[in-house]
């Protein structure tokens, strides 16, 4: 999925024997690396898959098969950073993040939207938007077919979910790539749901905060895939001009295209611990340039060492970190008129309707948005 | 000068090339025929000219017929003109500028002041070499993050000074490495991505050869975008493609199909504006003429963008991409 890269081949066959095994989907971008956490959803579906298989008669193998699925094997799983067992249902209660050394396992986006919003307060847009195989495009299954299955098992019709909601009373505009639909690749209605987040938290005057976990753009989806990357910077241009104010939160993975664009241009980067974030794949890098890597390499806190990112926030506190960055980042927002008249009416006839159907959330009525509105 | 043939081309152009046989093996044979009339004063011009014939008939049928993967291979032709050789032979002069100022100077980017007719350009173009010492300077046309920077900052004194930014790609991707993630690979090339949506003065982009993915869009925003008729321009390498989805080396001509990157694709796709005439069977089978074509085509885009108000320009540039081969109504729009 990571677009830049050139693998070489002899190494790709290497790799191929041992992805044979582990790679069922072949949208779901393998980890790049052996020593990379597997994202969580991936192992998840890989349980489904095993537990599909039909028990089949006889032979050593598959009675070794029949015995794993009878064993609750899905209800355990192995960190990767510190191999521990961990209980499912204590991870989910653990917001997804290891009990025993607080690896963050990639988080499916449904759940990232209700533990970051205040309860209730999730209107979705553009749910409806789905993909298109405008290029026919076909590797082992039509691209049209792998959409379909997707959208039947993940339950939703693109990898990127976005709305409106609040943050500790703070009125924001969000979007989160989910890493379970074909790896929270960028195609064109990842690209354009971006966008329009962009435009939204423009005409409304609302802070925009994105969420990303993708292995890049959609190569099924050819060049029109690769200009999601200028499309959402010209979105993001315009939110700049009419003194839009954006964070991403890059989480556990984020590489390729949706590096490489928006997510590293938002007004602050901020990143989950240990994820691993790059340009290029550390698979790729290691076959280019046949060494091995650095510990730590590409991982959040190898960044916020090189002066990439800004901060690290653990997941735990990201609601309260980002209620106070978006006071810093519209703090200002007063002083300045909206970008259009027609705007301002338009979020104020919002806000009031937003308020309204919040009414007995007890939100604190804080935040710029708010602000005008009492103005 | 960048990308100068001052050693022993390859004949073959590269491994890819083999479909080429057939017009190799008569052109081998039309040299022969020319060097024995040469030497014997045998009037053997009827042959020659038959055989010429022939040779054009065949150069013909092949590349009515290229396939994705043979044209991609024609893009990474080893004799194929490169920006140093643009640079050379299109401009009436050259002044190189050099550095981010903050790293280092990246040989994979070129910089500088250019004339191309009479008009004043800041151009910015990929440097991949053609002499193997060439090539290994700048790294294969691999940019690192300096290298992006070192663009964006040569773009920016552009604006200021009113001049025209001409950017010529021809990469096969930025390089991934050690020290292009360590110093931010992916946030250089999304500056520019953004920076160029930002840049209050005319940008014509041209993909000279191979148009790889990010490293290629990291100077590919532009109030036009053009292609030389055999460049291509990808998300992914047609081999990293094949290695991924097919999981085999092997079907890379497929992925390469599939992938629709050639410039008659991309133009019915509506991702590219112009596509600049090559001679049959490639630039580098005939310079001169994609030079001519090359010159007439920039200098009539950037005739066309000086008319445009500048707001215009930088307004309808955001629109271009925002709208990027939309289909009517499938996409909401918020004003
Ligand atoms: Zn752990």
């Amino acid at each position: 999925m990571s677009p830049e890269l050139e693998p070489d081949v002899a190494d790709e066959s290497k790799k191929k024997k041992k992805k044979k095994a582990e790679a069922k989907d072949p949208q779901a971008p393998a980890p790049p690396t052996l020593d990379v956490p597997a994202p969580a959803l991936e192992s998840k579906d890989k349980e489904k898959e095993k537990e599909k298989e039909p028990p089949a008669s006889g032979g050593r193998l598959s009675r070794l098969r029949f015995k794993k699925k009878d064993m609750p094997g899905g209800l355990w799983l192995k960190c990767p950073d510190c191999a521990r067992m961990i209980y499912r249902k204590e991870l989910e209660e653990k917001g997804h993040v290891c009990p025993s050394c607080a690896f963050h396992f990639t988080l499916p986006g449904r759940e990232r939207v209700s533990s970051f919003l205040d309860p209730g307060t999730w209107e979705e847009m553009f749910a409806d938007l789905t993909g298109l195989d405008r290029l026919e495009f076909k590797d082992s299954i039509p691209y049209a077919e792998k959409l379909e299955r997707t959208v039947k098992k993940t339950g939703q019709n693109e990898a990127l979910i976005c709305g409106t909601g609040r943050v500790d009373g703070r009125p924001i505009v969000l979007a989160v790539l989910d890493f379970k639909f074909m790896g929270g690749s960028m195609g064109e209605v990842v690209g354009e749901k971006i966008s329009l987040a962009c435009d939204i938290a423009r005409t409304r005057r609302m802070p925009l905060v994105i969420f990303t976990s993708s292995g890049g753009a959609r190569m099924h989806e050819g060049m029109l895939s690769l200009m999601q990357m200028a499309k959402t910077c010209a979105a993001l241009a315009t939110l700049n001009d009419a003194g839009g104010f954006s964070i991403c939160v890059m989480t556990n993975p984020t590489t390729g295209g949706v590096t490489a664009s928006f997510a590293s241009v938002c007004d602050l980067t901020l990143a989950e611990p240990s994820a691993l974030i790059g340009f290029a794949g550390p698979r790729v890098i290691a076959s280019t340039i046949r060494q091995e890597l650095p510990p730590g390499f590409q991982r959040a806190e190898f960044l916020l060492e090189k002066g990439q990112i800004d901060c690290i926030v653990k997941r735990d506190d990201l609601r309260e970190t980002i209620s106070t960055l978006i006071d810093y980042g519209t703090a200002a927002w007063e002083k300045y008129p909206a970008a259009r008249e027609s705007d301002r009416a338009e979020t104020e006839l919002d806000e009031r309707r937003t308020e309204a159907e919040a009414n007995g959330n007890g939100s604190h009525e804080r935040g710029a948005v708010d602000a005008e509105v009492t103005e | 000068m960048v990308g100068m043939a001052d050693e022993t081309r390859k004949p073959d152009g590269g491994p890819g090339m083999a479909f080429e046989r057939e017009i190799h093996d008569l052109e081998d044979q039309l040299r022969e025929l020319e060097d024995l009339s040469k030497r014997t004063q045998l009037d053997i011009s009827s042959e020659i000219d038959s055989l010429k014939a022939k040779l054009a008939d065949k150069l013909q049928a092949t590349y009515d017929d290229l396939s994705a993967w043979e044209q991609v291979n024609v893009a990474r032709h080893s004799e194929r003109p490169v920006t140093g050789d643009y640079i050379a032979n299109v401009f009436d002069d050259f002044i190189e500028l050099h550095g981010d100022k903050a790293f280092g100077d990246d040989p994979a980017i070129v910089t500088g002041f250019a004339t191309l007719a009479g008009r004043r350009l800041m151009l910015v173009g990929h440097r991949k070499g053609r002499t193997t010492k060439d090539r290994l300077q700048c790294n294969f046309g691999c940019a690192h993050p300096e290298g992006y920077r070192k663009a964006m900052r040569k773009m920016r004194l552009a604006e200021k000074l009113g001049i025209p930014i001409l950017t010529l790609i021809n990469t096969p991707g930025a390089y991934p490495g050690i020290g292009a993630e360590e110093r931010g690979q992916a946030a250089a090339i999304a500056e520019n991505i953004l920076g160029m949506f930002h840049l209050r003065t005319p940008i014509v982009v041209v993909v000279i050869g191979e148009g790889g993915s990010g490293g290629a869009l990291g100077i590919g925003v532009g109030d036009r975008v053009l292609m030389m008729q055999y460049a291509y321009y990808s998300v992914i390498s047609p081999e990293g493609c094949a290695a991924i989805l097919w999981k085999d080396g092997e079907r890379t001509p497929d992925a390469a199909e599939a992938l629709r990157l050639t410039a008659p694709d991309l133009s019915g796709l509506g991702l590219i504006d112009d596509v600049i005439t090559e001679p049959l069977g490639g630039a580098h089978r005939d310079p001169e003429i994609a030079y001519a074509n090359f010159r007439e085509t920039i200098a009539r885009h950037f005739d066309e963008l000086s008319a445009v108000p500048i707001d215009e320009l930088v307004r309808d540039r955001r629109a271009k991409f925002r709208e990027v081969a939309s289909i009517e109504g499938r996409f909401p729009v918020i004003a």
